[in-house]
């Protein structure tokens, strides 16, 4: 089995969604003698090449040169299928990430198949790939099939194992396949935000909160957490957050290993986005909110006595 | 300006979903259907393109089975010209509703297409790609502005870090996300007149699935949570508990 991995990089950082899908594909390539080739598209991919370069590949194959300068999701497919195609992969895996899924779906169409997108378990039984998904956002479990080849899968942050193996080589090839849609600018946020799909600790408030300027209170806790700051649909729609904050069905599904539900009463358009959350610590003034029955531990009080005293205790115990 | 808007319809996101007998599938007979969120902003987007152009058309079109017209009439509604329904009974994998929209927008000659960034039922945000791909046309999604202009799409989206631009030119194939726009309500007398707009109904040209469904159950459940304690004279124990028995700190 011949198994190509796409690895994201920001700014010569591998991502570790990206490892972890490394991970994945060395426990699938050892059950059966098989090769994993890590893929990394753009510039500093050398450098990249060199943080992924123990993390599961046996090879790494960076594309680099003017197709891929200011190049999006659709120019880096165009580089991933033809490696798919010289390399004749049995698999490819992606990370699931917002443009892991994009590169995912654009080469799956290349390849005239469809992805098993973001899957929480990828095994291979009796020759063929069986992998297991959420769907309705968590709602239901979904397992499948993959019945054509090469199979294409995208995989869940936080759900591959990373691992430790023996140094790739690295080999550098010319991008021959340029995009006709290219960034042409880039404006920088006010904030360095932590990305919540791939985040390790969410801490997310909802209309508890009563006003806008109270996130400030889960943006301290955030702080000493190193965590990401999401929010309930409700104060999404409110204007009080943005809404790339949104977890739940019509936002973001997430499944970090800890979430704080602050605030939240837990609609079931909420709970869908986050109850496959290791761990979850509710904290709601009313002690029949629904968030309660989906959380491992739950603190029934007043947010804005309880979070105070969480951050300061968190940032003595932490430092 | 020709548009094109990709549609799907699915369970409102308040259903409580049940599982069918066979374990393979969702239970749908007590669903209420709507038409997918995201699709709710190209849909949007569509008829904003045509107002700002002057002229112009959009149509929309969905894969579903017969009964899925009704969400066609919401979007006539809503002020789009006309429908296509694809229609099929049984459930189709992405690459066969992919296959069965290419074979219809190959025959047309969209100056865009617009998909929702992803479906809020399989969420698999890959349909809007693969079709771009069975055209080989360019595609961006999770797409926050849009304008056009002389045969070229400008285009914002937010990703990691800030705002991007982008440049491409058309056709173009585009998935829609939430900050694109604010969609509006029919008003009765466009809700009225859509019911003399045209539906075309064609046999979805699917071909073969690529992913073979085993089972569909309800996720594992969580174990039991517990309350820790009230006030923030319980947060002591809540961190002890964080560090040692779920070992999350």
């Amino acid at each position: 089995m011949k198994i190509i991995v796409w690895i994201e990089t920001r700014n010569g950082q591998v991502k570790t969604a990206s490892l972890e899908a490394l991970g994945t594909a060395r426990t699938l390539a050892e059950a059966d003698s098989g090769e994993v080739i890590a893929v990394i598209c753009g510039p500093s991919g050398v450098m990249a090449a060199t943080s992924a370069a123990t993390a599961g590949a046996h090879r790494i194959i960076v594309r680099e040169g003017d197709p891929l300068s200011d190049a999006i999701a659709d120019g880096i497919a165009n580089e991933l299928v033809a490696v798919i195609s010289e390399e004749s992969a049995d698999v490819v895996i992606c990370a699931a990430t917002t443009t892991g899924k994009e590169v995912s779906a654009l080469a799956a169409g290349s390849m005239g198949t469809s992805v098993a997108a973001d899957c929480i378990s990828v095994t291979c039984q009796d020759d063929s790939i069986h992998i297991e998904r959420p769907i309705f956002a968590g709602k239901a479990h979904l397992q499948q099939k993959i019945c054509q080849s090469p199979a294409v899968i995208s995989l869940r942050p936080n759900y591959g194992e990373r691992l430790e193996r023996e140094a790739a080589t690295v080999t550098e090839q010319d991008a021959t396949s340029p995009s006709p849609i290219r960034r042409t600018g880039f404006q920088a946020g006010a904030l360095e935000k932590r990305d919540l799909s791939e985040a390790d600790i969410i801490v997310s408030g909802g209309r508890g909160l009563k006003e806008a300027e109270n996130f400030v209170l889960l943006e301290q806790l955030a702080e000493v957490l190193q965590a990401a700051v999401g929010a309930s649909r409700a104060v999404v729609d409110a204007g009080w957050r943005p809404h790339c904050d949104q977890v739940g069905q019509t936002g973001k599904t997430v499944s970090p290993k800890l979430y704080f539900a602050i605030g939240i009463s837990g609609a079931i358009q909420h709970l869908a986005g986050m109850s496959s959350s290791r761990t979850i610590v509710a904290i709601n003034k009313d002690p029949n909110a629904p968030i309660f029955n989906v959380a491992t531990y739950g603190i029934v009080g007043d947010l804005f006595e309880v979070v105070p005293q969480l951050q300061s205790e968190l940032k003595s115990v932490l430092q | 300006m020709k548009i094109a808007v990709c549609m799907k319809r699915v369970p409102d996101t308040a259903t409580r979903l049940t599982f069918s007998a066979e374990g393979k599938s969702i239970d749908t007979s007590e669903v209420q259907w709507v038409i997918s969120p995201y699709d709710e902003y190209a849909i949007e987007e569509g008829l904003r393109l045509r107002e700002r152009a002057g002229e112009g058309t959009v149509t929309v079109i969905t894969v579903g089975p017969e009964a899925a017209s009704k969400e066609i009439r919401q979007a006539l509604g809503m002020g789009v010209d006309d429908g296509i329904q694809a229609t099929c009974d049984e459930p189709l994998d992405p690459i066969q509703t992919a296959r069965a929209l290419a074979a219809i927008l190959s025959q047309r000659s969209d100056d865009i297409v617009l998909f929702g960034k992803q479906s809020t039922d399989s969420q698999g945000a890959q349909v809007g790609a693969l079709v771009a791909r069975l055209l080989e046309r360019p595609f961006v999604n999770d797409i926050a502005a849009i304008e056009i202009d002389q045969g070229k799409a400008r285009i914002e989206r937010d990703v990691d870090g800030g705002r991007e631009t982008i440049e491409g030119p058309l056709p173009i194939i585009v998935g829609a996300d939430k900050s694109l726009n604010e969609p509006r309500y029919p008003k009765l007398k466009d809700i009225m007149q859509a019911k003399k707009k045209p539906i075309e109904k064609v046999v979805a040209a699917a071909g073969e699935a690529s992913l073979q469904t085993i089972a569909v159950t309800a996720p594992p459940p969580r174990p039991e949570g517990r309350i820790v304690g009230e006030g923030p004279e319980a947060v002591e124990e809540l961190i002890r508990l964080l560090r040692e028995e779920a070992k999350a700190i």
